[in-house]
């Protein structure tokens, strides 16, 4: 059982690494788009506080841009953290979404936790022996219990606020299936906590070996053992599937923002955009209209200089 | 209610409408136009309309003609299936496949955007009305049909040619104001896709109303306006304007034309000189005040700012938008300044940047800043007591949530209008309500288009206007400005106030920022606003 859930374990690390490389590839690799930023843009510095931008000064393309990283991570961090956009907009789904998303950092961070745990006791054991292996030895339980609660209640919320409408009209069974895929790991999970695992101790022996690639089977045996392992096996897939799916919003958001609602860096003349603006004015158009009549040949500088005579 | 019972309606019912919007399903409005059997009705949409033309609620905008034989329905889907996978081909669609993608991919169906769309909420909540109903049924029908994907993963939607033409349809109940797209948590835009199915009607099908198109985008570009002005006619306009505001502010003007060299080229939408012939009037006296230079052009399409195409065409709008530049371009001028028009300014200050390379990229400015630097500098004394009524400040969608353009028109409004007597709008600024002319319903007017647009999709605007003056008399005899620095806005503004007859009711009158900075000049005879219904 214990090697079976290695190889799972791995696997899926696998298959979530390799997942969200692809997808941040993929997004990387778009092409150029038209401006389609959305205001306020958290960069604009103290501008951002009404939604300006450098557009409102005089003859703008004469000043030096200032693109205000804090403003960025200031407006990033509580969105990440606590889902603020969702607090102000929708305060009901809220109440389930952020506990939901909370308890997922809880968890991921309850991971880590273990993991650097296992590091640290392989290599620096009189460090782990020390005041810090016992904090972090105190923090995986209370992050482990704290996010598995959370996430459990949250996706609990969730589903039920998915059944509800209209929520349930625009909804396809995946999207049931998701959330019930969450319930039921997290629930196996909390389960195996406190029934047998209360410390997270065999769970953090469990990870520390992962992260070390110290392949023995675990301390304990009979159940003490094998729950945490179904345990670790159910979150480990679920952690692979996520990035598969329209979840994988947890990537997608920072292009949202970064490439799209804060997109604003101008084109001027003779900078860096000119030579990608003129690379995808040579592109063919096949767009198929009458007045535009794209045979596939003719590339988007063409059709958009020709006097259209339809 | 008559709303859909389902996405799946969408297909069902064949010729009939799947919603109607009745005067007892909406929230009334505020004194002294609360009395809902007062509200003006919707009229009908007629028996000849809803049997030749493709109908998806009491209104049609788009004339989508019902085919005839199975062959030409099949026609219809096919080429709807083709636009729709060339919008996912990096050659044809490079312009927006990015935010496109992150609209298909992402959306998590919480319908937080729903409460932000004014014709949504407006409606009384009509399903078809939400904008998730277009967005998601555009999703099922590409991952289904296109991508061949499982509908237990993306859901479940029938297509035939009603579905398709029902929703070309409704991707024009959708303003573009993309204010469903601020309160995304995730960063979905139903606004975008709106748009990127109405893109997929006119680049691939030839389908798109003809008030954008024939008589828009390719009406302006073969004859130099889409108001179907020659540069000849609006030479001789503009003089007659010339004349006629010198006469009215007792200061000579000149507007100048095609000087090469000039500093600015100054491009107004067409329509002010059509319609509102005081806007551009009131700009020529400032800017001939203020002793800058600048010129207009007679070029055909540079005389006209308007650029249609940003509401339902990529390759329109890129014409159009090279048009302006080369017309820029060839008169050797230091920069484009766009008069008061919303969509103009998006068109060519933003959307356009990424089109503009080489000598084309001549930088962009809004003529608010120019007002704005020009209030400022002190060359011209005002007297803020004849601007003394209640004004409010429409903020237009394009201008402010898509641009950041929030604080010029403030500051002009603080320097011409007494302090006491501006009232801002609740939201306003980049959190506006959008004027409900948004995206070219401003001058679509079709069948009953303009009944459904006053009383659905300006509704909110028109309500918030009256919240803004509740403490003022509704009397005819104490006015109250409503200033919108868009023409698109300034037309729909102008077109709610007429439906509920506003002006004769309440004495609320409408018009442009520039003819509030004009109205107070020292040196300008009194009176420039002369509160005469046009």
């Amino acid at each position: 059982m214990t090697i079976l859930t290695y190889l799972i374990a791995y696997s899926a690390t696998a298959v979530f690494l390799v997942a969200v490389a692809i997808r941040i590839h993929w997004w990387v690799r778009m092409p150029m788009h038209l401006r389609w930023e959305l205001y306020p843009v958290a960069h604009e510095g103290a501008r951002a506080s009404y939604g300006g931008s450098y557009l409102e000064d005089s003859e703008w393309w004469t000043r030096p841009r200032r693109a205000s990283r804090w403003g960025e991570l200031r407006a990033m961090v509580p969105e990440i953290l606590f889902l603020v956009a969702l607090r102000e907009h929708n305060r009901q789904l809220w109440t389930r979404s952020f506990p939901f998303h909370f308890g997922l950092y809880l968890v991921a961070g309850c991971t880590v936790l273990m993991a650097a745990a296992g590091l640290l006791g392989a290599c620096l054991p009189g460090l782990m022996a020390g005041p810090l292996g016992g904090v972090m030895r105190g923090l995986i339980p209370l992050m482990g219990h704290a996010g598995l609660v959370l996430g459990l209640a949250g996706a609990i919320g969730l589903l039920q606020r998915r059944r509800q409408h209209p929520l349930r009209d625009y909804s396809a069974p995946m999207d049931f299936a998701n959330l019930a895929f969450f319930v039921i790991a997290f629930s196996f999970a909390l389960l195996t906590a406190w029934t047998v695992d209360r410390s997270f101790a065999t769970v953090s022996e469990l990870v520390g070996n992962l992260a070390t690639f110290n392949i023995v089977p675990l301390r304990g045996s009979g159940m003490g053992a094998m729950l945490p392992c179904v345990a670790a096996i159910l979150l480990a897939v679920l952690a692979a599937y996520i990035p598969l799916t329209h979840m994988s919003h947890f990537i997608g958001k920072y292009f949202a923002y970064h490439a799209i609602r804060w997109a604003d860096e101008p084109n001027l003349p003779g900078g860096a955009q000119e030579q990608s603006i003129n690379d995808l004015l040579s592109l063919p158009v096949s767009w198929s209209a009458p007045h535009i009549g794209g045979d596939g040949t003719k590339s988007w500088r063409e059709v958009a200089t020709e006097d259209p005579d339809r | 209610m008559k709303q859909p019972d389902g996405l799946k309606d969408i297909a069902r019912r064949p010729g009939q409408p799947l919603a109607l919007v009745a005067p007892n399903d909406q929230t009334p409005l505020p004194p002294p136009f609360d009395r809902v059997d007062e509200d003006p009705p919707i009229r009908p949409l007629s028996d000849t309309a809803r049997s030749a033309y493709a109908v998806l609620d009491d209104t049609i905008a788009v004339n989508i003609e019902r085919p005839t034989t199975e062959d030409a329905e099949r026609e219809l889907v096919e080429a709807f299936l083709s636009g729709l996978a060339k919008l996912f081909s990096v050659p044809d669609n490079w312009t927006f496949l990015q935010p496109l993608e992150m609209s298909m991919e992402h959306c998590a169906r919480c319908q937080t955007c729903s409460e932000a769309c004014h014709i949504f909420e407006e409606s009384g909540g009509n399903e078809l009305y939400r904008p998730t109903f277009r967005s998601e049924i555009l999703r099922r029908i590409y991952f289904k049909y296109v991508k061949k994907a499982s509908p237990l993963v993306h859901g479940d939607i029938d297509l035939n040619w009603e579905t398709v033409a029902r929703l070309i349809e409704l991707a024009y109940r959708c303003n573009l104001c993309r204010r469903c797209a601020q309160t995304c948590p995730i960063g979905v835009d139903n606004a975008l896709l709106s748009r990127e199915i109405r893109k997929i009607a006119s680049q691939e099908m030839g389908i798109a109303p003809r008030e954008l198109h024939r008589d828009g985008s390719v009406l302006q570009l073969a004859a130099g306006s889409s108001t179907g002005m020659t540069p000849l006619v609006v030479k001789d306009n503009i003089e007659f304007i010339d004349e006629d505001t010198a006469e009215r502010t007792g200061i000579s003007i000149k507007t100048p034309w095609d000087v090469v060299g000039a500093d600015i080229l100054l491009i107004h939408n067409a329509g002010e000189i059509m319609s509102w012939p005081e806007n551009p009037g009131a700009y020529a006296t400032v800017f001939t005040t203020a002793g800058l230079s600048w010129t207009m052009s007679s070029e055909i399409t540079a005389y006209d700012a308007i650029n249609y195409g940003v509401w339902y065409d990529d390759i329109q709008f890129a014409r159009v938008a090279v048009h302006h530049a080369a017309a820029a371009r060839r008169l050797g001028v230091r920069k484009i300044v766009l008069g008061e028009c919303g969509h103009a300014h998006k068109a060519l200050t933003v959307i356009a940047d990424k089109v503009l390379t080489g000598d084309l990229n001549i930088p962009r400015e809004s003529g608010l800043v120019v007002l704005r630097d020009i209030v400022r500098s002190g060359k011209i004394a005002f007297d803020t007591s004849r601007n003394d009524f209640p004004v409010t400040l429409h903020d237009p969608c394009n201008m402010v949530r898509l641009m950041g353009l929030v604080s010029p028109q403030r500051e002009i409004i603080d320097a011409v209008v007494p302090e006491a007597r501006f009232r801002e709008m609740a939201p306003h600024g980049v959190e506006n309500y959008c004027c409900g002319g948004g995206s070219g319903f401003a001058i679509m007017s079709g069948h009953n288009f303009a009944d459904w647009r006053h009383h659905v999709s300006g509704r909110r605007k028109f309500r918030q206007i009256l919240e803004a003056f509740a403490e003022e008399p509704m009397t005819q005899d104490h006015p109250k400005y409503v200033c919108a620095p868009c023409s698109n806005c300034k037309g729909q503004i102008r077109d709610i106030i007429t439906y509920y007859d506003a002006w004769e009711k309440a004495g609320i009158y409408y018009g442009g920022l520039v003819e509030l900075v004009v109205n107070a000049m020292v040196d300008a005879k009194p009176g420039f606003i002369d509160w005469e219904w046009h």
